[in-house]
């Protein structure tokens, strides 16, 4: 299966978790893989160096997705590695949880400019090139707390709704240039960001999920894949729930 | 070598597909040559390759005619 071959893709945070998988799945479809991470850069080579031994091509470039310099310093490192920039997967988030009763300003801040204001400035970075090709695949890793709300996560989910919304604006605006933008609302997957849950939490969580098991971050990965591929050449603007029926 | 006039008009022809004719520097991109905001912006794009120059979001939000464009280029030069 290389339904990406040639192509050239810049996921966010891919080294570990849910990005990982997209980075991995992304490479053995074909696709050139600029393998982004802020602070784990050995995790982040080791994902390079497994699609490298698979046969892909795969660098590594550290920026940090709120920081409009070292956004604009990784497109032009991807253009000048690959040439070009197919597909845009704004993966890279962090949470800061808290009560909103007790959230602190910088608890606030933090989510939102790594989780909102980096997709924001990951896209307007990528599209100059992707509106000359006429040809772009924006994908937007949102949340299904983004959908429902969840306590304890006002800045997370605000971050998140919002990345649902700046991806219908963003497929609307550039529709006419054959750029498509669509956003992905992962539920409950097993990473160390969910890990990190108490196991009562995650035993609620479970008798809630109509499919009674937790998602893995393959799931997302192969959702993300088929968005990028031909396959899905009629559909922007959306918003798909992987959530094993969470929230209908 | 072609005047900055004909470099423009050339990029403005290609870009929006319009008749040499009708790119008269009072021509508005957007009410005489039939660009939406977007060509408008690929239109300042294809100017910064050709001239090999950057266009600032602040001064290419003044850009709305042809001569615009043209006085705008031919003062950066």
């Amino acid at each position: 299966m290389t339904k990406l071959q040639g192509q050239v893709a810049i996921v966010t945070g891919a080294s570990r978790g849910i990005g990982e998988a997209i980075a991995l799945e992304l490479a053995a479809q074909g696709a050139k893989i600029v393998v982004n991470y802020s602070g784990s850069t050995e995790k982040a080579q080791q994902v390079v160096s497994t699609i490298q031994a698979n046969g892909g091509e795969a660098i590594a470039v550290q920026a940090s997705v709120s920081q409009t310099d070292a956004v604009d310093a990784l497109v032009k490192q991807t253009i000048e590695a690959f040439g070009r920039v197919d597909i845009l997967v704004n993966n890279a988030g962090i949470t800061r949880d808290n009560l909103m009763m007790r959230m602190k300003e910088d608890e606030w801040d933090d989510v939102i400019d790594t989780n909102l204001k980096g997709v924001f400035l990951c896209t307007k970075a990528v599209t100059r090139t992707m509106m000359k090709q006429r040809y772009g695949r924006i994908i937007n890793i949102s949340s299904i707390v983004g959908v429902s709300g969840n306590a304890g996560q006002a800045n997370y989910v605000a971050a998140k709704a919002g990345v649902i919304g700046l991806t219908k604006t963003t497929a609307k605006e550039l529709a006419s240039r054959n750029i498509l933008v669509n956003a992905i609302a992962p539920g409950f997957i097993t990473t160390e960001m969910t890990d990190a849950l108490p196991e009562d939490v995650k035993n609620a969580m479970l008798a809630q999920i109509p499919l009674a098991k937790l998602g893995q971050p393959m799931h997302i990965a192969k959702a993300v894949a088929f968005l990028a591929s031909e396959d899905a050449s009629y559909i922007t603007g959306q918003t798909l729930h992987i959530d094993g029926g969470l929230v209908m | 070598m072609s005047t900055v006039i004909e470099r423009v008009t050339r990029v403005i022809v290609d870009r929006l597909g319009v008749e040499e004719s009708e790119v008269t520097p009072e021509a508005s991109f957007r009410e005489d040559l039939g660009a939406d905001s977007l060509d408008v912006v690929e239109l300042v794009m294809e100017l910064e390759d050709e001239f090999d120059m950057e266009i600032s979001d602040e001064d290419a939000e003044k850009i709305s005619t042809v001569g615009h464009a043209i006085s705008y280029i031919e003062s950066k030069q």
